[in-house]
């Protein structure tokens, strides 16, 4: 057993309304840990790098293995999964802090119910008539799919959103990750037929028109999504369903 | 009047699917999630989803399906609800094709099929190496768009504490507690359907998230309801140990070419092509696993002896890999450093999932009247060992059932839960929070993070692959040990804002009380089927043990009570399981 420890140094804060602190902490090294199997300790045995006894510490955390988008939190300076945050990968003090764009619950824990917000704004869904059977859905060719496929990848973790510079309580701005499902959906062949109604909603207030374009987001995103793409892409797309809009009504019907 | 009124506790592919279908016919729907539904261990599943669409010409059909399912189960599953399940598979692969999921495709613009085990068929529907993630993000979109409409009210963050009884002992709603706040209130309902996924982290480390600790199953267990099959447990053949997690490599790299070997006097040794010619790595989990694990743990021919031996794709094509595998090979990447397009992964067994859990009748209901259950956390679909890629299929099947029949049954009782007393809801409210007030007054000396641990090391070590009757035994009485023991805990934060550590302590007891159930389960069970093996007792009982196990709660000292039902075989004669040659079942339909 090797006698190597971790220092981590965490931002810790009672509830939304205390004023944070940072707590030291020391655990044994293990390899192949990561940033989540240290917290576990911390867990098994709450007490601090003094010696003292604690509280264990808060935080998010589900599937392990970057899939669920639950355990973001900013590492080193870094918004990321703690999960993927290998352990041999830090420097130390490894230190810890919540998402500081979503209101912090407890310790590294935030509430992102923001996220979920926009997703209904932006009407992130295909209609469908019903799931009685009606048979196939259209076809689709791969190289189509390929492409929704990444942006279907999001995974709402937040983590563009805090690496933002225009997402905050001012702009009210929705950010990269919703932005990108308005793409997912209208590249669909039923997801487009609704393609105006999201389009609209990316016009609106807090919308694709508050994007600075720091181009950090796709910089941080864990899933490698091509958000600054899909900005992009939707910036066109909005700008044309302006025109038309203005131009009147001989815009093609689709 | 009311509209019909339905609770959901459990936001995973059977609890959205049944939103869906309740909220569709015009219901209410109050869905409970300990998180956001999007988050749920849905995500977590790689490999795709089964569908006999056969649209490679293969000559695939429902009833293959049906058979390869009940014969991959080692004949334990009763047979008309497979049989229900695979005639529905294709249409909810389409359903879930037009919900606009990212199922790969083929030149045509086709939904591809791959291989799984235990078929000769591509039967799979898949995208990319995370089909699960992408079939949940799709209904979770559908339910996000009822929620829009007023008929689904999320309570996310919430813990399901028990259902509420009526005087006649029907289910009338729950009691649930916000994680935030620790604030404990009743819900009504005339119906609830539990779909609160399996209960891999009672083996402490596994394949599953760490929301999947049985705890809700085990209350209504605890309630009255009985629970099947527990023993059951089905360890998956290729995961990646790890310090805080066993991650899943999809049985779906088998599918698309990977092979198992190990070194044998200094040479490659590929002993699933060589022992299983027609299946080859192919063979269902339950006989992979076991072995993997004889050829690491008796033959000691592991990787440098260690508990590991190879998977290998880096014979594949990179770019279909990445294409068709791209999640899971970027998971073992990130986590080991190692590209397995150029070099073999090392992989071992881990726990992955329960064929038992609650008890359902062919209407998804469980032995409460008005309490249901569907996807993991029911008992119905798998038998001995579950089939790859029939997990995605059970869920959500299991939904596409449930959510009906309990409409069905809410609009077939007399009096609604409107006409009950309020003082039914307020004794179930006050007992829950008296029970919170111990919790957070237990100021004993032990860890309830450590006394899981401990629980986790003799589930895994004893109650897996291997089963002995002594150490069954042996574990059952440490279980109990550890229960005394619980009560000796400290909870060592006395906040009650958003204090993980006092909902943790109480799962961990629900987790216990499940372990007895699996343990004397195994330790009955005197045979050996799918996935429960006994070296005394090697082969398959049918005279003595062709049926179900059915547990009973007899008091939280008491071990369960058990008796037994026999399975439906009125579609399949059982026949013996060999997959050293191809399944005549299915070649003959």
């Amino acid at each position: 057993m090797s006698e190597e420890t971790i220092k981590l140094n965490i931002k810790r804060q009672e509830n939304n309304e205390t004023q944070p602190y940072w707590e030291e902490f020391e655990v044994g090294y293990r390899e192949n840990m990561n940033v989540i199997s240290a917290l576990m300790d911390i867990q098994t045995n709450p007490v601090n790098a003094k010696g003292q006894k604690t509280t264990p510490v808060t935080w998010d955390m589900n599937c392990l293995e970057e899939v669920c988008g639950i355990c973001s939190m900013v590492i080193n300076g870094g918004a990321r999964q703690s999960c993927t945050a290998l352990i041999d990968q830090l420097e130390q003090p490894i230190t810890l802090e919540p998402m500081a764009t979503f209101p912090v619950v407890k310790d590294l824990q935030v509430d992102r119910s923001f996220m979920f917000e926009g997703l209904k704004r932006v009407q992130a869904w295909v209609p469908i008539d019903g799931t009685h059977d009606l048979g196939p859905g259209p076809r689709i060719p791969e190289k189509k799919r390929q492409t929704s496929y990444e942006l279907s990848k999001c995974m709402s973790c937040g983590v563009c959103l805090e690496v933002c510079p225009n997402v905050n309580d001012n702009s009210g701005f929705m950010g990269a990750a919703a932005i990108s499902q308005v793409r997912l959906f209208n590249l669909h062949p039923t997801g487009s037929m609704n393609k105006d109604e999201r389009l609209e909603a990316l016009m609106d207030e807090g919308g694709i028109a508050e994007c600075g374009m720091a181009q950090n987001c796709v910089q941080a995103c864990p899933q490698g999504i091509p958000l600054t793409t899909s900005i992009a892409a939707m910036q066109r797309e909005s700008s044309f369903h302006m025109f038309k809009s203005f131009f009147g009504s001989d815009q093609e019907v689709e | 009047m009311a509209n019909d009124k339905i609770i959901v506790v459990g936001g995973g592919l059977a609890g959205l699917m049944t939103t869906i279908k309740a909220a569709e016919s015009g219901a209410e729907v109050d869905l409970f999630s300990v998180v956001s539904v999007k988050r749920s261990h849905s995500v977590c599943a790689q490999g795709g989803i089964n569908g006999a669409v056969d649209t490679k010409g293969e000559g695939d059909s429902p009833a293959i399906h049906l058979d390869d399912t009940v014969y991959g189960g080692d004949f334990l599953a009763n047979q008309t609800p497979i049989k229900a399940m695979t005639d529905a598979a294709p249409k909810i692969i389409h359903l879930l094709d037009r919900m606009g999921v990212t199922f790969n495709r083929t030149n045509e613009g086709l939904l591809d099929f791959r291989r799984f085990g235990g078929t000769m068929h591509h039967r799979t529907a898949y995208a990319g190496a995370t089909t699960g993630q992408q079939l949940l993000y799709a209904l979770d979109e559908q339910v996000r768009s009822f929620e829009v409409d007023g008929l689904v009210n999320k309570f996310e963050g919430w813990e399901f504490l028990g259902v509420v009884l009526d005087d006649e002992g029907r289910a009338r709603g729950i009691t649930a507690q916000d994680m935030k706040t620790a604030e404990v209130k009743t819900f009504k309902s005339d119906a609830v359907i539990m779909a609160t996924g399996g209960p891999g982290i009672i083996f402490g480390k596994s394949t599953n998230s760490m929301i999947n600790t049985g705890s809700a199953a085990s209350l209504v267990y605890q309630q009255g309801a009985v629970y099947a099959n527990g023993e059951f447990i089905q360890v998956h053949p290729t995961a990646i140990p790890g310090d805080d997690k066993l991650r899943l490599m999809s049985e779906s790299a088998r599918g698309e070419g990977g092979r198992i070997w190990t070194y044998k006097d200094g040479k490659p040794w590929y002993f699933l092509e060589e022992k299983y010619p027609d299946y080859g790595n192919l063979v269902p989990r339950d006989i992979a696993t076991r072995e993997i694990f004889d050829v690491c743990v008796n033959q000691k021919l592991g990787i440098n002896g260690e508990n590991m031996v190879y998977l290998d794709l880096s014979h594949k094509d990179s770019h279909e890999l990445d294409v068709k595998l791209g999640g899971i090979i970027e998971i073992y990447e990130k986590f080991t450093g190692d590209d397995p397009r150029k070099v073999p992964m090392k992989i071992f067994p881990a726990v992955h999932y329960s064929m038992g859990g609650i008890w359902v009748d062919y209407d998804q209901m469980t032995s409460i009247p008005g309490l249901f259950a569907a996807g993991e956390c029911d008992y119905s679909q798998h038998g001995g060992n579950r089939l790859g890629a029939n997990a995605l299929l059970s869920a959500i099947y299991g939904g596409h059932v449930a959510g009906p029949k309990a409409i069905e049954y809410v609009r077939s009782l007399d009096k609604s839960y409107e006409d009950l007393d309020d003082s039914i809801y307020e004794a179930y409210r006050k007992a829950e929070e008296e029970k919170f007030e111990n919790v957070m007054n237990m100021d004993g000396d032990e860890n309830a993070y450590a006394i899981h641990k401990e629980l986790g090391r003799i589930m895994t070590d004893n109650v897996t692959v291997v089963r002995h009757n002594d150490k069954l035994l042996e574990t059952d009485k440490e279980i109990v040990k550890l229960m005394e023991r619980y009560e000796n805990i400290n909870i060592n934060d006395t906040k009650r804002w958003s204090n993980q550590a006092a909902f943790f302590t109480r799962q961990l007891w629900n987790m216990l009380v499940l372990a007895r159930v699996i343990t004397i389960g195994a330790y009955n069970r005197n045979e050996s089927r799918g996935a429960h093996y006994k070296p005394e007792f090697p082969e398959r009982n049918d005279e003595e043990w062709l049926k179900t196990t059915m547990a009973h709660f007899e008091g939280a000292k008491e071990s369960p009570r058990f008796d037994y039902q026999d399975v439906d075989v009125s579609l399949i004669t059982p026949r013996k399981r060999d997959y050293t040659k191809k399944n005549e079942g299915s070649a003959n339909k």
